[in-house]
């Protein structure tokens, strides 16, 4: 038995003192009738040994951007990690410790959750930011739930069609059970269209949900667009790239209501999609409407300064004619581990990773605009994003032809914007080289299908 | 107010009620609305208390804002149907009233009534303790 | 050991001019900003970070991980949280190139060998729960509750039956509610019994055809096997409605009984209890759903299938499932969470998980054999992994509360157990040893937990006496909340 102490002595000894002639005396409450009464069918189990063999040659059957370079976006992306905040997240105390229900001996995880409320904050410029959520998509449904609290409008929500769209479908899924009607906003040329927006917002409207950069990697007009918002009484959830915010303008800035968004963008390695790290953030006048865990500052009873869990009623209330929020837990671990790399890349790190991806993006895109092949979409700003279109209408082929010579081109958007199946989104990180960058696009060059057709 | 002259919803509010107030319109009367002592001390440390906007129309059982101990939020309900005419101001502020005077300092809001007082489904201060004896058992 | 003059929050730790990461420099032809984003677009300042070196980094962080207890630390017996020992063999397995740096949007066919573990983890599932197919995607486990009761919802939406009722016993943690409403349910309370067991006359009275979904966790939160388990459920299909198993207790169960065979329609795992994940400090966690075959085609897509090749197999997302309830988070599920059960349940095989839960169950008991000669425990003598005592008698006679006797085990080095939960037990001290802990450190607590409570009622009101932080203000912190720190001067 791998983890556990008692020896047969041990057990002897036990049921002795309970009074117990054997352990399956203690299971007496469970009816035969109810009983397995045979081994689980599992696999044997595995010592040390064996389970890294087995585990071993499973990692051996993946791809990853260790053996093959990543042009991969959409909502996760490879981003540099330091070492320091790996070794910060393998203290132990950190992770095999709970959440923090004992204020005096958790102060390590609550000062490091206080500390990472204010870094939130100050990068997003906004008053307060709970200690996360599970990821970006649920932060974005948790934003728009709230945005229905804090007006009391249960009309409608808006949702711009440039948002991640497996944000959208959870709110889909969550709203299918309520009876707010959500708006899809469309995006025809890659950013919101304003006028579609106006006649969208009615004064039973609770919310625009919007996504900056959005999802296709464009810049959204949001001056203009958070000013229609307000004007009709409406909330601006902001969903950001927290790794935009070292170089681009703040929602706070752009007085955005509530801001949420991805933060395993801020070293979180990228795990196949989880467990990854919801940011939430929001003005001071909606404090009391924020879901999930919060730490505030407070003294003990010899007057020192200690952080303790605060405002919990957030946690599990339960309201009678207003949306409620049971998603409670955080990311304790990823949090911390974001607090670390923001720590360790302060202000002039933060800028110069934004740089890099902008220089290395905007690069890329001008050099793969030059193709005969591929085209660029939209003709808007981009930060670390674009869509490009296959002149030849052949997506699938050229990713595949690009990953056999080493290179995750991209993500194709037919799944999700059939209109769109000749295109797809690149990514262009800080990690990217020039070379990476140049090899690739020879790559794509040398790679027109016999018969390519222009221009569709 | 005194508690033994008062009216009780079962989700712990007392209710007063004015024929003769200096805002009854048209025969309207004016009730008074707090929370009991009783509720006031199962909530424990109060930090934070939510009043209802001025103008807004509420029924019995309508939703009279909120209170927040340490532990828990518990909405407040509206004993009766009417009009909220005005709410203490000074109350958020002032949180310990509701531990100190509950039925006097510590009121919420005064509501006009929108019809005849129909307070027959409110209890009386005996059958209120009753049901909160029985509660703590 | 904590270093004395470690007090400071990283941001007063901060000094202009100091920077621990440097990026290479750019390497492409360099466009001048403004010409690549407008400047409406550009922020006019840098965001006020921490300016701080890297060993600095290190020995803060350090530092502030001293002032946490944890498993690898301390004896932690929160009662209902399973705070097992957290193997390490999973971390670093977890944490290999080609499944820790992979992008959730590869080809599946760059990613055989995790879909592979994902497949083999549903299927081990089904077999633990005796139900038929499994959801990953699930981020926690109120997540996963709030997606098993959107598949009852859909379920029942499509048999064209209107039920709009959710019952939970009393006992019930307080997610459970918030879900239901989440779904458009009306949540209705079942009393429970003195000993802690579902009021079965109640129940009843409370049965009918609106009901669609009955909620219970078992063994409950008493750590009791409700032994009419059976005979509720067998009540409940009668109305046509469903049964919710809340997964937490799993550790009490694993091999001798099965949700699916008593009775179970829906359930969720907590594999960041159960099959020893880390708790990270309160996150990450997940929440895998089970279900009986009739709600299946509502699951979340996607699932992991397989096909048969002629040389092995080939693993698949499937996401065509026209009656699945969608998403109900972005990409797959908490890969990294998952990964670590998988090895978890690969480590024990079968034998090994009935040892899990038979030794989980010896601990508690005999632990309860010794705490209840000086703290009662109304439930009796016997329990599963986990036992509720009562500090009410302790209350009346002296003056000393549950929360003052937990918080003076912090004196002696043991975490304190979980206390005023259930509801429905005065006074509750919680306590779930799990299997990893050696009879000799039960022994020191219950003598400890013994000790204190022949101590003075001073020494208890104003315990914890040895850790740097003693009984903080919570109530300041809720009035006046102070949730960030700021530039200017903060005491």
């Amino acid at each position: 038995m791998p983890y556990v102490y008692n020896t047969p002595d041990d057990q002897q000894a036990m049921l002795e003192a309970i009074g117990c002639a054997s352990i399956e005396e203690l299971f007496e409450s469970i009816p035969e009738s109810l009983r397995l009464n045979r081994p689980l069918q599992l696999p044997k189990a595995m010592g040390e040994l064996e389970l890294t063999a087995h585990l071993t040659a499973l990692a051996a059957q993946n791809k990853s951007p260790a053996d093959t370079v990543c042009f991969l976006g959409a909502g996760s992306y490879d981003h540099f990690v330091p070492a320091v905040v790996d070794y910060v997240a393998s203290r132990g105390e950190f992770y095999t410790s709970y959440t923090p229900y004992q204020p005096e001996v958790s102060q390590g995880n609550l000062q490091a959750m206080f500390e990472y409320q204010t870094m939130i904050c100050e990068l997003t410029g906004m008053d307060v930011s709970n200690q996360s959520l599970y990821d970006g998509g649920s932060a974005a449904v948790e934003g728009v739930l709230m945005s229905l609290t804090v007006t009391r409008r249960r009309g409608r929500v808006l949702v711009a069609e440039s948002v991640h769209p497996e944000y959208r479908q959870v709110v889909d899924t969550y709203f299918a059970s309520l009876e707010t009607e959500v708006i899809t906003i469309p995006c025809p040329e890659g950013t919101i269209d304003q006028q579609a927006l106006n006649s969208a917002l009615t004064e039973d409207t609770a919310c625009l949900l919007l996504q900056q950069p959005n999802f296709f990697g464009c810049l959204e007009e949001v001056h203009e667009i958070v000013e229609k918002v307000h004007s009709a009484g409406a909330l601006l959830v902001s969903v950001i790239d927290p790794i935009s915010l070292g170089l681009l303008q703040r929602p706070g800035d752009y007085d955005a209501d509530i801001v949420v968004g991805e933060g395993q963008s801020l070293g979180t390695p990228m795990q196949y999609g989880g467990p990854y790290l919801g940011l939430m953030a929001c003005r001071e006048t909606f404090v009391r409407r924020l879901p999930g865990r919060i730490a505030g500052q407070t003294t003990d009873r010899r007057g020192n300064r200690c952080w303790v869990l605060t405002l919990q009623t957030r946690e599990q209330h339960i309201r009678r004619d207003k949306a409620t929020s049971n998603i409670c837990t955080n990311q304790g671990l990823f949090a911390l581990r974001a607090s670390v790399y923001l720590a360790a890349m302060g202000p002039q790190g933060m800028r110069e990773v934004a740089e890099l991806c902008l220089q290395k993006t905007a690069y890329a895109r001008e050099r793969l605009s030059r193709l005969d092949r591929l085209e660029v979409v939209f003709d808007r700003p981009v930060f670390k994003e674009f869509v490009v279109r296959d002149r030849a209408n052949a997506v699938d082929e050229l990713l595949a032809d690009c990953e056999r010579a080493g290179v995750f081109a991209g993500v194709p958007l037919a799944q999700w914007y059939p209109d769109r199946e000749d295109c797809f989104l690149l990514a262009v990180t800080e990690k990217r080289t020039r070379a990476e960058i140049d090899q690739f696009v020879e790559f794509v060059a040398q790679h027109t299908t016999s018969g390519a057709t222009h221009a569709k | 107010m005194k508690p033994e002259e008062l009216r009780y919803a079962k989700t712990h509010e007392w209710v007063h009620v004015d024929e003769n107030a200096e805002h009854a319109q048209n025969g309207q009367s004016l009730a008074t609305v707090g929370i009991s002592a009783f509720a006031v001390e199962a909530l424990t440390d109060l930090v934070f208390l939510e009043l209802p906007e001025i103008g807004k129309q509420v029924t019995p059982g309508g939703s009279l804002g909120e209170v927040e101990s340490v532990k828990a939020v518990s909405d407040i309900y509206s004993p009766v149907a009417g009009e909220v005419i005005e709410v203490n101001q000074e109350l958020p502020d002032a949180l310990q009233w509701l531990g100190e005077d509950p039925y006097g300092r510590g009121w919420i809001a005064k509501i006009r009534l929108a019809g005849a007082a129909d307070l027959e489904h409110l209890m009386s201060h005996a059958a209120y303790n009753k049901m909160c004896a029985e509660e703590e058992s | 050991m904590r270093n004395k003059h470690a007090t400071q929050l990283i941001f007063e730790l901060s000094k202009a001019g100091r920077k621990a990461v440097s990026l290479p420099a750019v390497d492409v032809p360099v466009q001048p900003i403004e010409e690549i984003i407008p400047e409406r677009f550009l922020a006019e300042t840098s965001p006020h970070l921490p300016e701080v070196a890297e060993p600095e980094i290190v020995r803060h962080y350090a530092n502030l991980s001293t002032l946490n207890m944890s498993v690898d630390t301390h004896f932690y017996p929160l009662g209902s949280c399973t705070m097992k020992y957290n193997p390490k063999r999973n971390e670093r397995l977890a944490s290999m190139p080609g499944i820790v740096d992979v992008h959730p949007y590869q080809p599946e066919s760059s990613l055989q060998g995790l879909l592979r573990v994902f497949f083999e983890l549903q299927q081990m599932l089904e077999e633990i729960s005796g139900l038929d197919a499994v959801s990953l995607q699930p981020a926690a486990g109120a997540h996963g509750e709030l997606t098993a009761l959107m598949v009852a919802a859909a379920y029942f939406r499509e048999m064209g039956e209107v039920r709009t009722k959710v019952l939970t016993p009393d006992s019930a943690h307080g997610t459970n509610p918030a879900s239901a409403r989440m779904c458009g349910f009306e949540t209705v309370t079942v009393k429970s019994t003195a000993e802690g067991f579902v009021d079965r006359e109640d129940l009843l009275s409370k049965l009918d055809e609106s009901v669609a979904v009955f909620m219970i966790t078992n063994p409950n939160t008493l750590g009791l096997f409700e032994r009419g388990v059976a005979e509720i459920a067998d009540e409940v299909h009668a109305c046509g409605g469903l049964i919710y198993l809340d997964g937490a207790n799993m550790n009490a169960i694993l091999g001798v009984t099965r949700p699916g065979d008593f009775g179970a329609d829906m359930m969720h795992f907590n594999p960041h209890k159960t099959f020893s994940g880390p708790h990270g400090g309160g996150g990450p966690g997940a929440g895998p759903i089970a279900v009986v075959k009739k709600l299946s085609p509502y699951l979340p897509v996607p699932r992991v299938v397989r096909e048969k090749l002629e040389d092995g197999f080939k693993y698949r997302l499937d996401g065509d499932q026209p009656r699945s309830i969608g998403r109900v988070r972005s990409f797959f599920g908490n890969s990294g969470v998952l990964v670590r059960a998988y090895c978890y349940l690969l480590t024990h095989g079968p034998e090994g998980l009935r040892r899990v839960s038979e030794n989980a169950v010896l601990n508690a008991n005999y632990l309860l054999s010794r705490v209840k000669h000086f703290l009662p425990v109304p439930q009796g003598d016997r329990c599963m992994h986990e036992f509720v005592a009562s500090a009410a008698q302790l209350k009346n006679d002296s003056g000393v509360s549950a929360m003052d006797l937990v918080k003076r085990l912090l004196d002696y080095g043991f975490h304190a157990p979980t206390v005023y939960f259930p509801l429905t037990v005065k006074e509750a001290v919680m306590v779930e040893p799990t299997e990893t802990e050696s009879k000799e450190m039960l022994d020191k607590f219950a003598e400890a937990l013994f000790h204190i409570t022949e101590e003075s009622v001073d020494l208890l009101h104003d315990a914890p006496h040895t850790t740097l932080v003693s009984r903080p203000d919570e109530v300041t912190a809720a009035r006046k909340p102070l949730l960030r720190w700021k530039p200017s001067a903060e005491a």
